[in-house]
């Protein structure tokens, strides 16, 4: 029965744009998180002095603890952007996708 | 007759401390901490509060589903709060507060490492975990591969996680309440076994989540508490603040540029591979993203439990710093009150010291209270995520093969409990005087290279077969245990050899391509006719983790 479902949603083209975007969003923002994330431990790791700079003349905030704070900040706010979506745009043509598919099995 | 067991242990517990209290001291250096009066009464408070809640709880236990997954009706927010609970140990307050407070900057990249496994999860997970799952991960990697040999596996490696991981929490725990209330270690071990057996035993994941949700907020609260008073005195201004405390801390101006913590690029990344996966493979963090009825709230929760970290991470981080100035130039909290000697207690009670000298014992006894109540909530996630892999993934599918009664697999998962938590009091006891810091990465490294890579590729690849995910999985979880016996951490400081094999000390980095080029290897040259059918089995699989139909739904009592 269940198999039969899925057969029907796999054939609506609602789901293969379902998967297609929800699917390019979460890449995006997972690439973007990996690099920035991976990007600043290389930094770490070979340009330590520079984020030991001053961010500005006599300041005592470094530029590697305020990248940090940024990056906690920034990773955050990505991920409420992507449950901003998923539970509210990909939701409704998820529920859009079972509807159709119950309705063509009747 | 449950009742009555529940409530004869309860006051067992309250006799047992009572009399542990009233004995002497075991070390000079304890004594402080022994009259902690706040500290005793606001943890029995705890303990009354969760022991109530455990009761409350076992009348709404009855089923299996009940049991794992709390029925699936914890909301969004309560499932945050409770996976911030199980991620942040009594080794994240005291361990980081001392890492910001030695080290500064590097303090603040670790806590950045431990935080930035969350959006990733998010995105690539979260939503695939719900849709598939029902009480333990391995109910998804098994979803359309051999059940015997696959959840077999999965529970093998649950268990190491568990194992590795309530090693290092135990003994963190026997040496805190020593510290903090001047407990005897063993009768330390042996009552926080006692009270995690009996959370669990009879509240199962309701009560187990209500737990951390309590634990999690009272954490909130004291270190918020203690951070806003700690600042208050540089006029909340980082700059002062800054000017301050690197004008007296033995590194200076370098306070706040990278040290050597993870001055090598190929230990850094193999950190950061370990922590940010290594929480992808957490059995007892995975297991929460079943407890919620849907994808959404599984979501939310993550963005919850990420926003309550992060905030918590940098609360931490101005802790760390006050405290080179509030505890660092203080000589009562240094042994034989010579400033930059030895701290009284040892570098992790820096953040116990900070509390006592900005909020006297009140604030004191009060974050003594959550560090143990910290404990308790993790091991109690922890003994459940092992119990459930005994009884779910090993007794109820492999042995039983679907067959038994929701009832005797309940029964079974006491036992389990039971059974873990002995094996607990008797491993914490038995580590006693070993330095366990290589426990927890053990776990993170058994759960990067052998949990997650056969949970990632069994919801992303296609071409995943049994053989593959067996081969694979024995492989990552071998591997990392290789690696770090063979490091520095084993090799040199518990074996006493004279120089580690391995020179890295993190195993992510090299133990999960291990792990991924066998599960390739050997899924791509199985060409039986088992093979194929679950290759073919993948697309209503795929399906079903797209759009959460088919998936369990929440119970309605």
């Amino acid at each position: 029965m269940s198999s039969a479902m899925y057969e029907r949603m796999r054939g609506n083209p609602k789901f293969q744009e379902l998967v297609a975007t929800r699917g390019r969003f979460a890449w995006t923002l997972s690439i973007i998180v990996l690099v920035l994330f991976y990007g600043f431990v290389m930094a770490v790791a070979f340009i330590p002095g520079t984020l030991g700079q001053p961010v500005s003349e006599g300041a005592m905030l470094t530029v590697g603890v305020a990248v940090e704070l940024f990056l906690f900040i920034f990773f955050w706010a990505l991920s409420a952007l992507y449950v901003k979506r998923a539970n509210g745009k990909f939701d409704a043509l998820t529920a859009e996708v079972i509807k159709q598919a119950q309705k063509g099995g009747k | 007759m449950r009742r009555l067991n529940q409530l004869c242990c309860a006051l067992g517990l309250f006799a047992l401390s009572a009399m542990a209290y009233a004995g002497p001291p075991v070390e000079g250096a304890l004594e402080k901490q022994a009259t902690n009066w706040h500290a005793i009464i606001m943890f029995c408070i705890f303990v009354a509060l969760s022991m109530g809640i455990t009761y409350w709880a076992s009348s709404r236990t009855k089923s299996t589903s009940d049991f794992y997954t709390a029925g699936g009706g914890i909301t969004g927010m309560q499932n945050g709060l409770a996976i911030a609970g199980d991620y942040m140990s009594a080794a994240t307050l005291l361990g980081l507060t001392a890492l910001v407070y030695g080290q500064g900057f590097d303090g603040y990249l670790y806590m950045l490492s431990f935080f930035a496994g969350w959006p990733i999860i998010l995105f690539m997970m979260a939503e695939r975990l719900r849709n598939l799952g029902r009480f333990t991960f391995a109910d998804i990697t098994s979803f359309r591969l051999d059940q015997g040999s696959v959840r077999t596996m999965a529970a093998i490696s649950s268990l190491t996680v568990v194992c590795f991981y309530l090693i290092a929490q135990m003994v963190g725990a026997g040496q805190l309440i020593k510290l903090l209330f001047g407990l005897d270690y063993n009768i330390a071990i042996v009552g926080v076994g006692i009270l995690m057996m009996v959370y669990v035993t009879f509240g199962g994941m309701v009560a187990t989540t209500w737990v951390q949700i309590i634990k999690a907020c009272m954490l909130l609260t004291g270190g918020t508490l203690a951070m806003l008073l700690a600042f208050s005195q540089f006029g909340f201004s980082f700059h002062t603040l800054m000017e301050k405390a690197t004008a007296v801390h033995k590194l200076g101006i370098k306070l706040m540029t990278p040290g050597s913590l993870l001055a090598d690029p190929v230990n850094a990344i193999s950190l950061g591979l370990g922590l940010m996966f290594g929480t992808a493979g957490l059995p007892h963090i995975l297991m929460r993203f079943f407890t919620v009825g849907d994808a959404k709230e599984a979501r939310k929760s993550v963005l919850y439990a990420s926003g309550i970290v992060a905030y918590f991470f940098n609360v931490i981080f101005l802790m760390g710093l006050c405290a080179i100035l509030v505890v660092g130039t203080n000589p009562d909290f240094f042994e034989g009150g010579t400033i930059g000697g030895k701290l009284i207690g040892g570098g992790n009670m820096v953040a116990m010291h900070l509390a006592k000298a900005v909020g006297g014992d009140m604030l004191l006894g009060f974050m003594a209270a959550v560090a143990f109540a910290t404990i308790l909530a993790v091991v109690s996630g922890l003994a459940l995520a092992g119990a459930s892999a005994i009884s779910h993934d090993l007794y109820a599918r492999v042995i039983k093969k679907g067959k038994a009664t929701e009832a005797a697999e309940i029964r079974v998962s006491r036992i389990a409990t039971i059974g873990l938590g002995i094996v607990a009091i008797l491993l914490g006891i038995a580590f006693e005087k070993q330095n366990v810091a290589f426990m927890v990465g053990l776990a993170f490294g058994v759960a990067a290279a052998g949990n997650f890579p056969v949970l990632i590729m069994s919801m992303y690849w296609k071409g995943l077969t049994t053989r593959g995910a067996i081969v694979g999985g024995y492989g990552g979880l071998l591997s990392s245990v290789a690696f770090v016996v063979l490091s520095k951490a084993v090799w040199v400081d518990v074996l006493g050899n004279k120089a580690a094999i391995f020179p890295y000390s993190q195993p992510a980095l090299f133990a999960m391509p291990i792990a991924f080029l066998l599960i390739y290897i050997f899924s791509k040259s199985d060409s039986s006719a088992r093979a194929k059918a679950e290759i073919e089995a993948f697309e209503d699989q795929y399906v079903r983790a797209q759009t959460g139909f088919g998936a369990s739904t929440a119970s309605s009592h």
